[in-house]
């Protein structure tokens, strides 16, 4: 697994999208599960609730202290993860993958453009391109 | 008045911390690491093998001189004048209101010498209290600045402990205090903890600290010893319910009230001990509840509701990775301490229901 994998766009606060058609995908990043420590409860929105780009979206908490999580991007929820409610520590195993948060329908494509590309999110770490990652 | 000096403190350990990972963070003053590879492997490194722990912020003072155990026993709640030589007990320095300065655990290390282990954060406060309350016929010295601890916790322990050292640690006691040599370096050892597992506290001068951490980190390999963080060390304590000096006591808690009512002999004079038995006859307004969480960590400062109504306060919270539950404990009336009442926590605005459990919410199967 990458650190900040190459197909994914990012937030200043460590959200990351998988846009696919007008759905995207949002978790958080490798980087924050490891700065949060171990991941003990989620708190996300309902299905049907609306999300707006850089407002707090739900929260994770770990053992030290609870985080909010910002939505990278505006919409409607189309689907919750439970697996993540249910194993909040899928957070840290894999951020990328069955550790993702929401589904959202997007409300406007354009603010894609306002996030992070793969390069711009490792320099916002400060993490040279290909270092770091297992 | 004076002004304190903002330069953070390292223990002599403090380069083992940064060779070996830690996240440091400051805490009473000193740079201390706060977790290693992760608050929860480490938590339960200490209950299922062992964990080594650098406590050498804490405080360490040692009276000494024919009137000792009189001072001590006057200054502490509980029984010291019973306390032979080699034993330790816990114990609370209370004041004149029947509150609570510090939460400490003196050991007798002979005839008429005594290590009392405060908390780093009250050194300062501590000594003034003792200071201006000494006895005859004895003699404060103050060696927290040069003496290291270093604890070794969990079931391994013994067995790690016990091949480095000339002491009989297997047979000592819980609660018991000898001298010995760890890692060929003069050191106390005491059968003590703040985990709820069985282990050992090694003080040594701070010269000598890394070799004995270097010894007992090498010595627990095969076993799978990882040092520990304040961040395990801090859901370890929950679980077992010991109490966070600073958060669930302090100087407007009272030790009845605190469920700490066992540390105090009320048949003898100590200071405060008036107060605390009319607080004991009255039976307390209020009394510190384990409470379950059900969905949200309550954290230190959260308001505890009951019928919509907030009715008290979380002290200590946090997810415990034994128990696996969100566990907290809470300042509630009387009336609703009782276990299986139900409450709720105010998390982020929301009532989270919880419930009055047992506690501690872990103990150590015999």
């Amino acid at each position: 697994m990458s650190a900040v994998p190459d197909d994914l766009q990012y937030s200043k606060e460590h959200e990351w999208v998988r846009a696919d058609g007008d759905v995207a995908t949002i978790g958080i990043t490798h980087f924050a599960q490891e700065q949060l420590g171990d991941v003990v409860f989620v708190e996300l929105p309902e299905k049907g609730a609306t999300v707006r780009q850089f407002s707090s979206l739900g929260v994770v908490e770990s053992v030290k202290a609870a985080s909010d999580i910002y939505a990278p991007i505006s919409g409607e929820v189309v689907e919750r993860n439970v697996k993540v409610i249910e194993k909040p520590e899928l957070v840290n195993s894999a951020p990328y993958g069955d550790g993702w948060m929401i589904k959202v329908r997007l409300a406007d494509k354009g603010e894609l453009t306002q996030l992070l590309s793969p390069t711009d999110y490792r320099s916002h770490i400060g993490e040279t391109a290909g270092a770091g990652g297992d | 008045m004076a002004t304190e000096a903002p330069t953070m403190r390292r223990t002599p350990l403090y380069e083992r911390h940064a060779e070996l990972g830690a996240k440091m963070v400051p805490f009473a003053g000193y740079e201390m690491p706060i977790q290693y590879e992760g608050i929860v492997a480490e938590h339960r490194a200490v209950r299922g093998r062992a964990g080594l722990f650098d406590l050498s912020h804490m405080g360490e003072f040692f009276f000494k001189g024919r009137g000792a155990g009189a001072t001590l026993d006057r200054l502490v709640s509980s029984d010291i004048a019973g306390l032979a030589v080699g034993q330790a007990r816990y114990g609370l320095l209370t004041n004149e209101r029947g509150t609570i300065v510090d939460d400490v655990i003196v050991y007798r290390i002979s005839e008429s010498e005594y290590m009392v282990v405060v908390n780093a954060a009250n050194i300062a406060k501590d000594r003034a209290h003792v200071l201006a309350r000494l006895g005859e016929d004895v003699a404060l010295d103050d060696r927290s600045f040069g003496t290291a601890l270093v604890a070794i916790q969990g079931p391994r322990a013994v067995d790690i402990l016990g091949s480095k050292t000339d002491a009989d640690v297997r047979s000592l006691p819980s609660f018991g205090v000898t001298q010995g040599r760890v890692a060929g370096t003069r050191a106390t050892l005491a059968r003590t903890g703040y985990t709820g597992e069985d282990g050992f506290e090694v003080f040594v001068a701070n010269a000598d600290a890394a070799k004995v951490w270097d010894a007992l980190l090498d010595a627990g390999r095969e076993a799978g010893i990882k040092p520990i963080g304040l961040g395990a060390r801090d859901t370890l304590r929950l679980e077992a319910r010991f109490s966070l000096y600073g958060n669930d006591i302090d100087e407007t808690t009272d030790p009845i009230e605190a469920g700490l009512g066992w540390t105090c002999k009320l048949d003898k004079e100590f200071t405060g001990r008036d107060v605390i038995a009319a607080k004991k006859a009255a039976g307390p307004r209020r009394k510190l509840a384990g409470l379950v969480i059900q969905g949200g960590v309550a954290r230190h400062g959260h308001e505890v509701a009951h019928d919509g109504e907030v009715v008290g306060q979380v002290t200590s919270g946090t997810y415990g990775p034994t128990v696996e539950k969100n566990i907290a404990l809470a300042y509630v009336p009387t009336p609703l301490s009782k276990i299986g009442t139900a409450l709720a926590v105010r998390i982020r605005g929301k009532d989270v229901p919880a419930t009055v459990v047992k506690t501690p919410f872990f103990r150590r199967p015999e």
